[in-house]
C-alpha cells in the first residue's frame, strides 16, 4: 500500500485530477443542457415524451460503443470522452427536471400567475425553487454514473483513473487495478455526499 | 362604476358554453357573492375578471377601462386573488409571501417591510409569524395570510374562489369576519365565489345566483330571501332557511290584517257598542278624520259607563302601543309578546292606521321558525352557530307560545 503510494503517488493525484475534470465538465454540460430542456418540455406537453424516450435510447448505447463512435468525430483525448459522458448524464437530469417541474402544485402556479407574475417570474421565483430538490437528486445520480463511467474514458486516451485499471488489466497487476478502482469509488462517494449536502441546501426549509 | 361586465360569454373549444350573457355592474365597496351549483360558471366568470381566462365575447371594464386592452400581468397585480387551497408559496416565509406583489411592483424594501407588518396586524396574527414558513401555520392562519396578501399592494378589487371551503366551521366563521371587516371598514370590493349559501347570505351585499352559465338572480340577500326568482333559487336557498329568515326579512306590513275596526272620536257610546257587536270585537281603535291613530276604546271603558250618549273622545285611552308597518318582524315580535297585549295597531309613516297585528299571526310565524330550525337540526353540521341561535329562540318562544294560547279565547279582533 505504502509502496504503491510512494511509486504512483504523484501519478495518482494527477490522474484523479483528470478524472474529476472529465466528470465535472461532462456533468456541468449535462446540467446546462438538460435542466433548461426539461423545463421547456414541461411547457410543450406533446414533445416531452418523445424527447425523454430519445434520451433513454441514448442511455442504452453501450459505453464502449459510444466512446468508439466519438473517435471519428472528435478524435482521441478528453473531448470525445466528455461528450460521451455528457450524453449519459442527460437522462437522469432531464427526467428529474421534467418531473420536478410537473410536480409543482397547480395551486402555486395558479396563485403565481393570478398575482401577476410573468411566466418567467413564476418559473424563477416559484416553480424552480420548489422543483430544485428533485432536479438535484437527478444531478446527483448523474454525477455517480459519470464518475464511474469516466474510467472507460482512458480507453480513448482521455486519461483519468481508468489508466491504472487498464494498465493493471494489461500487465496482470492487481495492485494497479485496485489502485485505480478504489479512488474512483471514494471519489464517487465524496461527490455524492457533497451533492447530497447541496440537495439539502436547495430544498426549501419547509419541505425538508 | 368600479367594475362592469357586459354580455359575457365563454365558450370552450369543445362547444361547451360555460358562461352565457352575463351582466353585472359592481360599485366600489360592494361584496358580491357568486353562488351556484358546480358547473354553473361562477368560477369561470370570476377568472375572466383578472384575465386568467379570456371571454369568447362581451366586455369587462374596470374604472371604465376595457381590460382586454390592458397588459394582463399589470391587471393581475392590481387585483387581489385568493384561491381555495391558499396558494401560499411553501418555500417563502410569510413575509416574503405577503411581499410578492409589492415586490413585483418594485416597492422599496422599507415600504414592503412596513406593509408586511401592517398586513400581519390586519390578519390578527402575531408579528413573529412573518419569519415562519406556511407549513408551520394552521390552515386557518394560512388562509388569513392568503387573504391579506391579496390586498398587500392596495388592490381595490379582490377575487376569491371558494377561499374558505376547506376550513372547519369555526375557523371559517372567523375568516368571514375578517373579510367582512376588510370590506366594511376598508372599503375593499370583493368578488367572492362560494357554494355555501349561509356564507353568501352572511357576507354579500349582493348575491349573484348562477345556474348552467346563466345568471338567475342578482339581488341583496334580503330580497333574495324575500322574493326568490324561481324554484331553482328556492331550492338553492332551502325551504328551511327561507322560513327561518322570515322574521328578519319580513316586515309588519306583510303579516298584518288590513282594515282594522276603527271608530271616530265624535261617535257616541251606543255607536261603539253597536260596532263592537257587529264586528264581534271587544276593542275598537280610535282614528281621527285623517285616519290617524289617536287611541283605543275597549269593552271595560264602555261597560263602566251607562250614559249612551257619552262621546268616544271622553272615554278613549290615549296611551296606545303601536308599531310601524315597515318595522321588521324580528325586531318587533318580542316586544309585542312581552307586553302581553292582545293585538297591536300598525301605522304608516304619517301615523295613519293601516292594519293590526294579532297574536295569532305571530303564533304562526314563531311556529314556522321553530319547525324550520328543528327539522334541519341534523342535516347541516356546518350551521352550529345558527343552531345555537335557533335553539335559544326556541326556548324563548315556547314560553311565549303558551301565553298566546291562553289568551287566544279572548282575542277579540280575530
Amino acid at each position: 500500500m505504502i509502496n504503491f503510494l510512494s511509486t504512483y503517488g504523484t501519478q495518482l493525484i494527477s490522474k484523479t485530477g483528470q478524472h474529476l475534470y472529465i466528470s465535472a465538465f461532462a456533468l456541468a454540460l449535462g446540467v446546462i443542457v438538460a435542466v433548461p430542456l426539461g423545463i421547456v418540455l414541461t411547457r410543450m406537453k406533446r414533445g416531452a415524451n418523445a424527447v425523454i424516450t430519445l434520451a433513454g435510447v441514448l442511455q442504452t448505447i453501450p459505453a464502449m460503443a459510444l466512446l468508439a463512435i466519438m473517435i471519428p468525430i472528435f478524435g482521441i483525448g478528453s473531448t470525445p470522452a466528455i461528450v460521451a459522458l455528457f450524453i449519459y448524464s442527460l437522462l437522469p437530469i432531464l427526467r428529474n427536471t421534467y418531473l420536478g417541474m410537473e410536480g409543482v402544485s397547480p395551486d402555486v402556479k395558479d396563485a403565481a400567475k393570478g398575482m401577476g407574475m410573468t411566466a418567467w417570474q413564476s418559473m424563477i421565483r416559484a416553480e424552480l425553487p420548489l422543483a430544485a430538490p428533485v432536479i438535484m437528486s437527478g444531478v446527483r445520480l448523474s454525477a455517480t454514473y459519470v464518475i464511474a463511467w469516466a474510467t472507460l474514458a482512458s480507453y480513448i486516451g482521455a486519461g483519468g483513473l481508468g489508466d491504472f485499471i487498464f494498465n493493471g488489466l494489461n500487465l496482470y497487476r492487481s495492485d494497479l487495478i485496485l489502485g485505480g478502482s478504489i479512488p474512483v469509488i471514494i471519489l464517487a462517494l465524496i461527490v455524492d455526499y457533497l451533492l447530497g449536502k447541496l440537495e439539502f441546501a436547495v430544498t426549501p426549509k419547509e419541505l425538508r | 362604476m368600479l367594475l362592469s361586465m357586459e354580455h359575457l360569454r365563454k365558450e370552450y373549444a369543445n362547444g361547451k358554453v360555460a358562461v352565457d350573457d352575463f351582466n353585472l355592474n359592481v360599485d366600489k365597496g360592494e361584496f358580491i357573492c357568486f353562488i351556484g351549483t358546480s358547473g354553473s360558471g361562477k368560477t369561470t366568470t370570476m377568472r375572466m375578471i383578472n384575465r386568467m381566462l379570456t371571454q369568447t365575447s362581451g366586455t369587462i371594464k374596470i374604472n371604465d377601462k376595457d381590460i382586454s386592452q390592458m397588459d394582463p400581468v399589470k391587471l393581475r397585480r392590481s387585483i387581489g386573488y385568493v384561491i381555495q387551497n391558499v396558494g401560499l408559496m411553501p418555500h417563502m416565509t410569510i413575509q416574503e409571501n405577503i411581499e410578492i406583489v409589492p415586490k413585483l411592483l418594485g416597492w422599496d424594501k422599507e415600504k414592503r417591510d412596513k406593509q408586511a407588518h401592517k398586513m400581519i396586524d390586519l390578519a390578527q396574527l402575531p408579528e413573529e409569524m412573518l419569519q415562519r414558513y406556511p407549513g408551520e401555520l394552521s390552515g386557518g392562519q394560512q388562509q388569513r395570510i392568503g387573504v391579506v396578501r391579496a390586498l398587500a399592494a392596495d388592490q381595490e378589487i379582490i377575487l376569491m374562489d371558494e377561499p374558505f371551503g376547506a376550513l372547519d366551521p369555526i375557523t371559517r366563521e372567523s375568516l368571514q369576519d375578517l373579510v367582512k371587516h376588510l370590506q366594511e371598514d376598508l372599503g375593499r370590493t370583493f368578488i367572492f365565489v362560494t357554494h355555501d349559501m349561509d356564507e353568501a347570505l352572511r357576507l354579500a351585499t349582493r348575491v349573484v345566483i348562477m345556474s348552467k352559465g346563466k345568471q338567475v338572480q342578482i339581488d341583496t340577500p334580503e330580497n333574495i330571501l324575500r322574493h326568490p326568482a324561481n324554484e331553482f333559487v328556492t331550492n338553492l336557498i332551502g325551504e328551511e332557511r327561507l322560513i327561518r329568515a322570515q322574521p328578519n326579512i319580513m316586515n309588519i306590513k306583510q303579516i298584518m290584517r288590513k282594515n282594522p275596526v276603527a271608530i271616530s272620536p265624535d261617535k257616541t257610546l251606543s255607536d261603539t257598542i253597536d260596532l263592537m257587536h257587529d264586528k264581534r270585537v271587544d276593542t275598537l281603535l280610535v282614528t281621527d278624520d285623517q285616519d290617524k291613530l289617536i287611541g283605543y276604546i275597549d269593552l271595560d271603558d264602555v261597560s263602566r259607563n251607562t250614559n249612551a250618549s257619552t262621546l268616544v273622545s271622553e272615554l278613549m285611552n290615549h296611551e296606545v302601543f303601536y308599531v310601524q308597518d315597515k318595522a321588521l318582524i324580528g325586531d318587533t315580535v318580542q316586544r309585542i309578546l312581552k307586553l302581553g297585549v292582545k293585538n297591536v295597531p300598525v301605522v304608516d309613516d304619517d301615523h295613519r292606521l293601516v292594519g293590526i297585528v294579532t297574536r295569532t299571526s305571530l303564533v304562526d310565524l314563531v311556529y314556522d321558525a321553530l319547525r324550520g330550525a328543528t327539522d334541519e337540526e341534523l342535516s347541516s353540521p356546518f350551521n352550529a352557530d345558527i343552531h345555537a341561535a335557533a335553539n335559544r329562540d326556541e326556548d324563548d318562544s315556547k314560553d311565549d307560545n303558551k301565553d298566546t294560547e291562553k289568551e287566544e279565547g279572548s282575542d277579540g279582533q280575530s
